[in-house]
């Protein structure tokens, strides 16, 4: 037994010393935004100390030359309305699906298992075409773009859900005098919550951190999400500015950091919905 | 049989599924049906299409430059598909056993995969090339340094994701089925190898199929790290299409057609995926 303990031991020390690791490109990335850029690229590993150290510099150029507050602002906007609106209309969506079982809705689902496997390059060039003739270029137009093509996933998992609830339960409630809309918000809705917070969660890390998809469809003249405001950072073939580039990703990791913290049981959750995907 | 449930609801499509419906066919179905027939148009917006048959597709499969980033692509996917899932387990393996301090761990490995393609591409251009710099190299030396930069970011960020999967996958097997094993006289090898790995199989078919669809679709964490440097010998089939629509003009219509070609493959893995998953399960 005794032997036991201390094997379990060597693992913790040695799992200590792998997560040590594991942060370390972070840690490089949050002492380096405290160095003068030119120092960065020539030696990443030394600690910031005397004229190398430049105090909080980079995050403030970084922050004036991309704009970062306002792109934060317009990646919130996209991300909750995006999810708030797949949330909404995807789990009506397969309710309907699920209860109505005809051959639309048959096929309407095979339409959405079939959105599943298509590589976003394949649509690309025509969905930012079609998006910009539509006026969808907007962060609100967004919210249109992320519900049409990220539909497939959420509906996937909703299904999947709704083929658990017994109907009976929907049936009292029907005869009770209940109208649909109110049978299903008032009882569907709440045995999904479990699923719907994990939707909720995989989609807002999917849109959250997507970069092409936005790039291509806002109008980058006014709208920016933060990978984008980051990639713009490096432009043309010119060199990129170390330093700000440096400020600018601490400043878009910290966020994630404290979402992370706050809703980590959920995320797990998320994670493991998402693992039916192909 | 049609439930009552469902006759009432069917009347009510307007509001349940019109929404979805709509979006899905601006945000999905016209765009996939018109990339598909753009494939075989030359042109350069959607308004001046000429069909011109396969053309596109004859130019797509004779670029030497989209030949070599489907190899170097199908090359990172089996390095990273077989890293990434032998570790994951691995790791899953340990922490699920009483590891002090376990809960942390979890959460340190798993957090890189919050950090979005972009961001991470250029966290390890400094990590990478702070190292490098020794040499008086960069990550854009060669294509072959880009390739072993990104296995190792795809790694590190998809080590923990796989993990978390492993980990829920084997709290999920039955504990009777182990005990029998080594009340039977079984070794940890032989539980691990003969009891564990084949019930653990529907996890392994998942997670692969995850590594593989994500590392052959990879885009972000390429374009941030390497964008195809030095002459677009590190490109990845993504940006390789990304950079055909949009780096010359006159060569959308390649650019479709070889978004096309992406397109049959990714969906001919996920449709062989479907099968194994249903095919290769071993119940307890």
């Amino acid at each position: 037994m005794s032997e036991r303990i201390r094997h379990s031991w060597l693992w913790t020390v040695l799992f200590t010393v792998v997560s040590l690791l594991w942060v370390f490109p972070i840690v490089l990335v949050v002492v380096n935004s405290f160095k003068n850029k030119a120092y960065i690229s020539r030696d990443a590993f030394s600690v910031p100390r005397g004229r190398a150290f430049v105090g909080l510099d980079n995050y403030a150029r970084g922050i004036e030359r991309t704009n970062l507050l306002a792109s934060f602002g317009w990646t919130v906007v996209v991300t909750v309305g995006s999810v708030a609106l797949i949330l909404l209309c995807t789990s009506m969506c397969a309710w309907w699906i699920v209860r109505v079982g005809n051959r639309v809705a048959r096929f309407l689902y095979l339409l959405f298992l079939f959105n599943m496997i298509v590589p976003f390059q394949m649509v690309m060039f025509t969905l930012s075409k079609l998006a910009d003739m539509l006026g969808l270029n907007t962060p609100w137009g967004l919210w249109i773009v992320y519900l049409g093509f990220g539909a497939g996933l959420a509906v996937f998992i909703f299904t999947g859900v709704v083929k658990g609830i017994p109907v009976e339960l929907e049936e009292s409630a029907m005869i009770d005098g209940a109208s649909i809309p109110r049978t299903f918000f008032g009882i569907v809705v709440p045995i999904m919550r479990p699923s719907i917070v994990s939707v909720a969660i995989l989609e807002a890390m999917w849109i959250w951190n997507d970069f092409l998809l936005p790039y291509l469809t806002l109008d980058m003249r006014k709208y920016k999400t933060m990978s984008i405001a980051i990639q713009y950072l490096k432009g043309g073939y010119g060199s990129v500015d170390m330093g700000a580039m440096m400020g600018c990703l601490v400043l878009a990791i910290i966020p994630i950091i404290v979402f992370y913290l706050v809703c980590q049981r959920y995320i797990i959750s998320g994670v493991l919905a998402g693992a039916v995907k192909g | 049989m049609v439930s009552m449930v469902g006759r009432s609801v069917r009347r009510w499509w307007g509001l349940f599924t019109l929404p979805t419906v709509l979006a899905f066919v601006v945000g999905f179905v016209v765009p996939f049906v018109m990339g598909v027939y753009l494939s075989f148009c030359r042109f350069t917006t959607v308004t001046d299409a000429r069909f011109i048959g396969l053309g596109n597709y004859r130019a797509a499969l004779s670029d030497g430059e989209f030949w070599h980033a489907l190899v170097y692509t199908v090359a990172f996917t089996v390095v990273t598909t077989l890293v990434v899932n032998v570790v994951a387990f691995a790791v899953a393996f340990l922490l699920t056993k009483a590891i002090r301090g376990a809960n942390v761990f979890r959460s340190v490995f798993f957090m890189p995969n919050l950090i979005g393609g972009i961001i991470l591409g250029y966290i390890w251009l400094l990590l990478l090339n702070g190292v490098l710099a020794h040499w008086g190299r960069s990550i854009t030396y060669s294509g072959v340094y880009g390739f072993w930069g990104m296995v190792m970011l795809y790694c590190w960020q998809q080590i923990g994701y796989m993990m978390i999967i492993y980990i829920a996958g084997l709290q999920a097997l039955p504990g009777d089925v182990i005990e029998a094993a080594q009340v039977d006289g079984a070794n940890g090898r032989q539980t691990l190898f003969r009891v564990t790995l084949p019930l653990m199989m529907p996890s392994i078919t998942v997670c692969s199929f995850l590594t593989v669809t994500n590392g052959f679709k990879m885009f972000d964490q390429n374009l941030a790290l390497t964008n195809g440097a030095p002459s677009n010998t590190s490109e990845l089939l993504a940006l390789n299409i990304y950079r055909t629509f949009y780096g010359r003009t006159g060569f959308e219509g390649v650019g479709q057609a070889k978004a096309v070609v992406f397109f049959v493959i990714v969906a001919v893995i996920a449709v062989l995926q479907n099968r194994l998953t249903t095919s290769r399960e071993v119940s307890a």
